[in-house]
Parts: structure tokens; C-alpha cells; sequence
């Protein structure tokens, strides 16, 4: 049985690495994803940091608030702020948005000072009378403000449009609570408000650090780098359903495998010799995109990924990553008619699989009924176990709890596969 | 006691979904040592027959015996006593003869050095010496066909099964084939043979038997059969016994 066993490996590995286009979907194709997206998303992650987003403002205001409101916008440190000339309109807006000049433009109306400062005034004469202070030396005369305009292009993703609008928010915040201080301090001093008492009052004093929680101590802060590589590194292994799919199919089909029919030796052994194989090309890809990942990115200007200290614990994962993955093809395999229902059908539940199983969107984020869909999907335990693994500086005892149901699902692609061999009379 | 090569008794079979059985109560028994020649036109259940006698299909009544041991009971047991070379190329195109022949003969649970000695042995006389490490989807349809018969014959097997060996082959390719399994057959091997060329009927069998449409309308020996219904040659047999339509079974 050994000598047939290491019969068929030398076989299947001769039959693989003869298949060019197969070796160029496992390996190829994954490592370019996974650049292309890490680059793509290291530029979101960057966004606000580095790549600042350019704003166009247009200022039909010729009080001293609006300039207050620019400056306050441009400290944000959010935005490439640029002023339009003034006069400049709605129309204008749209075509410069539309040649691609920005992504997003305000538009801040003409008595844009007059408003604020009256309803500044108004609220100081309130506080003033809630004070028990006389509040009539403020000529409390509110009107309703004109709103500012945010022009955005249509593409600008939802998520990215409401922290602008947060953030100009809070900017405008910060001119109307000032105006306001400076009136009541001026109504009750009969002086205008010092710089250092202004800047005292005005600002936080509470800082917020952002602390990323780590099982091993570790402060490092996550990346799309961290984030991307084993995701995608997970995608590229299952996506062996196409080469190792379609070699069962094409074996399946082929005059090959009517002779081994009808040989002493059971099939079982074949398809043994073929988990083995394409065993060995999951770990070798995954050792492939994660070596790209430490020593490749850097040299591309992408953050480095960082190992797991538990190298065992990763190991691990990762093996059984990959055996789930195989199995998965094997078991598409023998139930696809044709090398074409393989590859159609194996591909797009791949997609859809990685897709509910968190891979394309966080599954924390996934609700109503396809939340309790998540949990079918390997690969979603896949990517708990790694991210357990790279992002929560986790061990090995951590994973436990992704590993088990990942076994399980794997157990039960290989008890679906047996009995489509016996139903279809193949051992 | 000896054991025919091939017994078969009662044979009922009928393909799932088919309105008609493709064998009611078949009888056929095939001699040890004998080179046999089962012949008839399109749809008549050569192959199907064929298939049953090496497991690929289970009939439905009756019973198949090779060399007395039961088909379909006995799997592996039964699947050491024969060869078989399929009509199509069964084998992997990617590989090479020798490579082949390798995976094929541990298969058949051949030793490491048996099948060293085997492959320099087919590989001369199937003429492939010079292309043995080439790999088998550059061959012209002849080489390949001889790479099909190497793989069955690999095993020394008691009983070899081949369908349509010949087909789309050249001359001298046929004439190769027909040579070396002539010669197989004196050291022991007992023939089965499918055709559709009868005139390999007669450079090849010492035993046919004439199928139609699931049964054996004729069998015995080649100059018994032309001697008994009064004809010259196998084809005139053949048509005076099968008809002259067409036969385009789908």
C-alpha cells in the first residue's frame, strides 16, 4: 500500500507540475490580489494620515467667521483645503467636481458671519438671563442661519462621507461655541475675551488614545497589511477547487480513470495522494504570500506583516486551512459532472463563501438572518483563527475555539465525499 | 478442476432509464488459452458485455465469473486476474510511457523492480524505446494505442480484455499489435477482443462468437462458423446474420 501510495504522489505531483495554467491560478493569481488589494486598502488606511482629501471651499461670506471656519477646517488635518475664488457658485462647484479637481467642496453662504454672530449673541443673551444678568445689553436678534452646501462626487463610499461630515461639523462647532464665548465674556467684562483664556476653554483636555487590545501585550498597531495578507492568503487556498477540482473531474472523465477502475487497488488511494499533493501547494502558497507580505511590501512602501509569535499555533491554521480548502475541492470534484461545472460552480461559492465568512466585509458588521450564515462558512473560521493569530497576538490554546468547527466542516466534506464515491460506484 | 476463463450464466441487464434489457438471459463461456473475437455491428453489446466482464458495470441477474471467481463479490481478487485496454486512451496524457507505466504497474501491486524489468521489455517491443521519457500527448494515435495495450499487458495477466485495439491505427501498427498479442497468447494469456474489423477475425481469433442486439447469434470456431452456415468469409457471415440496415443506435 506504501508503494502504491508513493506511486500515485509521484504521479499527481508529475501531472501538477506539468500544468502550467494550474500552477499560475494557485500561485500568480493570489500573490497579485493580494498586492493589489493591500495596496488599495493601505491607501484607505493611510487616508487619514498621509493622503489628505482635497476639499474645494468657495466662500460667498465677507465677514470674519468664515475665514475662522477655513482655518478651522484646514486643522483638522483631514483635508487639502483650497479656496475657490470668490463668486464662485453651485455651477462652478459641479464642474470642478466633475473634472475631478477634488472629491468634495463646501459652499459657505453670504451672510454666513451675520447669522452665526446673531445667533452667538442670542445664546449669550439666554445664558445671561439665566444668570439672573441683565441680558438686554446683547441685542438678541436669531434668525435662522442658511445651511452650508457639501458637494460630493457620487463615488465617495458612504462611511468616508459621514466622518467629513463629522468633522466639519465639530469645526463649525468650534466658530459657533467661540463666537458665543467672546459675546458673553464681552457682556459681563465689558472687554474682549483674552487668547489664552479662549484657547483654555476652547480646547480638549482630554485626549483620546486609540489602544488596539492584544492577548500578548502587544501594542502594534494593525495595518491593512495585517489585515489583507491572511485573508487573502485563506481565498488563495481554497481557490485550489479550480486546479484540484478539475484534476478529480478531468481524472474522472478521462479514459484513466475507467482503467483504474477495474485495477486491484482502491480509488480511495488516489484520492488520498491527491490531498497529500495539494496539501503541500496550500502551505507552499501560503508560504509564498506571507514571505511576500514580511519582506516584499516594504520595498513597495506597504507596512511589513508581522508573524505570530506562536509560530506552532500558526503552523496549525494554516494546516488545517489548507486541508479544509482541499477537501472542499476534492468533494466538488467528485460530484461535478464536468471540469466546467467545477470550475463554475467552485469559483463562485468560493467568492460567496468568502464573502459571508468575513473575508470582503468584517462579519461583526453582517446582520438579520445571514448572520447565523457565517458560521457555515470555513472560511470564516479560517479567518477568526488568524486574525486571532496576527492581529490579537493570540496562541494556539486561543484558536481552539475556530479550529474545532473548521474540523468539524472539514469531517464533513470528507463523509460528503465518501458517499458520493460509493454512490457513484467509485470505491 | 480447471475453470473457464470466463463463465457467464443467465445474464439480465438493463441500462437505469432503458425501456428494453441489453441482455435477457445471456450464456457465453470462454475457454482458458483461447483467443476470442466478439464481433457484431454497432449497439449489438460488445462493449457493454465487455464492461460487464471487467466490474465497470454490475448486472442485474445472473452471474460473471473469471477464472471461477465471481465479479462484482470478489473486487480485487477478481480485478488481479485481468487486463484491460479500453477503446479510449486510459492513461494520462501529461506523462510519459515509462512514467506510465510506473503508476500503472504499482497499481496492479507490481514490485519496484518488476516494473523496471517490464517497462524495458513493452517499451522495446511496442517499439516506444526512443520516446520512453517523452510525454504520451506528442504521440501520433498508433504510438498511443501501443502505450494502451503496454498498460494492460504490464501485469501478466491471466485474461486480457480489449476493446477495439486497433482502431484508427495503421498498418503497421495493427499488423504490431495483432503480432505481439499472438504471441502473448502463447505464454498463456487467453483473448477477448471486440472489433468491428473482421478481417482481424481472422489473422487474430480462433474462437468469435456474432452478437446483435444483445444475444450471441453465432459462436464457435472461425472455419466451424463459415463451414456450418455455408459461407467463405466472416463478412458474408456476418451480414447474412445481422442484416444489411444500419444499425445507428443512440
Amino acid at each position: 500500500m506504501v508503494f502504491k501510495l508513493q506511486a500515485t504522489l509521484i504521479k499527481d505531483i508529475r501531472v501538477l507540475l506539468r500544468d502550467k495554467v494550474g500552477i499560475l491560478l494557485a500561485f500568480v493569481m493570489p500573490v497579485v490580489l493580494v498586492v493589489v488589494v493591500t495596496s488599495i486598502q493601505n491607501s484607505t488606511f493611510q487616508l487619514m494620515n498621509k493622503n489628505k482629501l482635497a476639499l474645494l471651499v468657495a466662500n460667498q461670506d465677507t465677514g470674519k467667521l468664515s475665514p475662522q471656519l477655513i482655518e478651522s477646517i484646514d486643522k483638522i488635518g483631514m483635508f487639502k483645503v483650497t479656496e475657490l475664488a470668490k463668486g464662485t457658485d453651485s455651477a462652478i462647484i459641479n464642474t470642478k467636481l466633475h473634472a475631478k479637481e477634488a472629491e468634495l467642496a463646501i459652499l459657505i453662504p453670504k451672510d454666513f458671519s451675520v447669522k452665526v454672530s446673531e445667533r452667538a449673541k442670542a445664546s449669550a443673551s439666554k445664558a445671561l438671563k439665566s444668570f439672573g444678568l441683565d441680558g438686554d445689553s446683547i441685542k438678541a436678534k436669531a434668525g435662522a442661519t442658511n445651511p452650508i452646501n457639501m458637494y460630493y462626487n457620487p463615488v465617495l463610499q458612504e462611511q468616508l462621507r459621514l466622518s467629513v461630515d463629522g468633522a466639519l461639523r465639530s469645526a463649525l462647532q468650534l466658530v459657533e461655541s467661540r463666537e458665543t464665548l467672546r459675546d458673553l465674556y464681552f457682556s459681563i467684562n465689558d472687554k474682549p475675551l483674552p487668547a489664552a483664556l479662549e484657547k483654555e476653554m476652547l480646547s480638549s483636555k482630554t485626549v483620546i488614545n486609540q489602544v488596539p487590545t492584544s492577548r500578548s501585550g502587544d501594542r502594534l498597531i494593525p495595518n491593512a497589511t495585517q489585515h489583507n495578507v491572511p485573508a487573502w492568503t485563506i481565498f488563495a487556498m481554497f481557490f485550489i477547487v479550480m486546479s484540484l477540482g478539475g484534476s478529480v473531474v478531468r481524472e474522472k472523465v478521462s479514459g484513466s480513470f475507467i482503467r483504474l477502475k477495474t485495477m486491484p487497488t482502491n480509488y480511495l488511494v488516489g484520492l488520498l495522494s491527491k490531498q497529500i499533493v495539494y496539501l503541500g501547494v496550500t502551505m507552499f502558497q501560503a508560504l509564498v504570500i506571507f514571505s511576500i507580505g514580511v519582506w516584499l511590501f516594504p520595498f513597495m512602501g506597504l507596512p511589513a506583516l508581522n508573524i505570530p509569535s506562536d509560530i506552532l499555533g500558526l503552523a496549525m491554521v494554516t494546516l488545517l486551512t489548507g486541508w479544509c480548502a482541499v477537501s472542499y475541492a476534492i468533494c466538488i470534484g467528485v460530484f461535478a459532472k464536468t471540469q466546467e461545472q467545477a470550475n463554475g460552480f467552485g469559483a463562485v461559492s468560493i467568492v460567496i463563501l468568502a464573502a459571508i465568512g468575513g473575508l470582503m466585509v468584517p462579519s461583526y458588521v453582517v446582520s438579520g438572518p445571514m448572520k447565523s450564515l457565517v458560521n457555515f462558512s470555513p472560511l470564516h473560521w479560517c479567518i477568526e483563527a488568524y486574525y486571532n493569530l496576527f492581529l490579537e497576538g493570540g496562541k494556539f490554546s486561543d484558536v481552539i475555539q475556530n479550529i474545532i468547527p473548521l474540523i468539524a466542516i472539514t469531517l464533513l466534506l470528507q463523509g460528503i465525499t465518501v458517499i458520493g464515491l460509493k454512490r457513484k460506484n467509485l470505491i | 478442476m480447471t475453470h473457464p476463463a470466463v463463465n457467464i450464466a443467465n445474464l439480465n441487464f438493463r441500462y437505469p432509464g432503458n425501456q428494453t434489457a441489453s441482455f435477457t438471459g445471456l450464456n457465453l463461456q470462454i475457454a482458458k488459452g483461447d483467443r476470442f473475437g466478439l464481433f457484431g455491428p454497432n449497439g449489438a453489446g460488445k462493449t457493454t458485455l465487455m464492461n460487464i466482464m471487467t466490474g465497470l458495470l454490475q448486472s442485474d441477474e445472473g452471474t460473471v465469473a473469471l477464472d471461477g471467481v465471481t465479479v462484482g463479490k470478489h473486487k480485487y481478487r477478481v480485478n488481479r486476474l485481468f487486463g484491460f485496454v479500453p477503446q479510449d486512451f486510459s492513461f494520462y496524457q501529461e506523462l510519459s510511457p515509462r512514467e506510465n507505466l510506473e503508476f500503472f504497474g504499482a497499481w496492479y501491486g507490481l514490485s519496484k523492480q518488476k516494473i523496471k524489468q517490464k517497462i524495458d521489455e513493452l517499451l522495446t517491443v511496442m517499439g516506444l524505446e526512443d520516446v520512453r521519457d517523452k510525454q504520451v500527448q506528442q504521440f501520433s494515435g498508433g504510438m498511443k494505442r501501443r502505450v494502451n495495450l503496454a498498460i494492460g499487458v504490464i501485469h501478466n495477466p491471466g485474461i486480457l480484455f480489449l476493446d477495439e485495439p486497433t482502431v484508427g491505427v495503421d498498418v503497421q501498427t495493427r499488423h504490431a499489435i495483432i503480432n505481439y498479442l499472438i504471441e502473448l497468447n502463447k505464454s498463456g494469456t487467453t483473448l477477448i477482443y471486440t472489433s468491428h474489423q473482421l478481417t482481424e477475425a481472422e489473422d487474430l481469433c480462433n474462437e468469435v462468437a456474432l452478437m446483435d442486439a444483445g444475444k450471441i447469434m453465432a459462436q464457435g470456431s472461425l472455419n466451424g462458423l463459415l463451414k456450418q452456415h455455408h459461407h467463405t468469409d466472416l463478412e458474408a457471415l456476418f451480414l447474412s446474420l445481422t442484416g444489411k440496415h444500419f444499425r445507428d443506435g443512440v
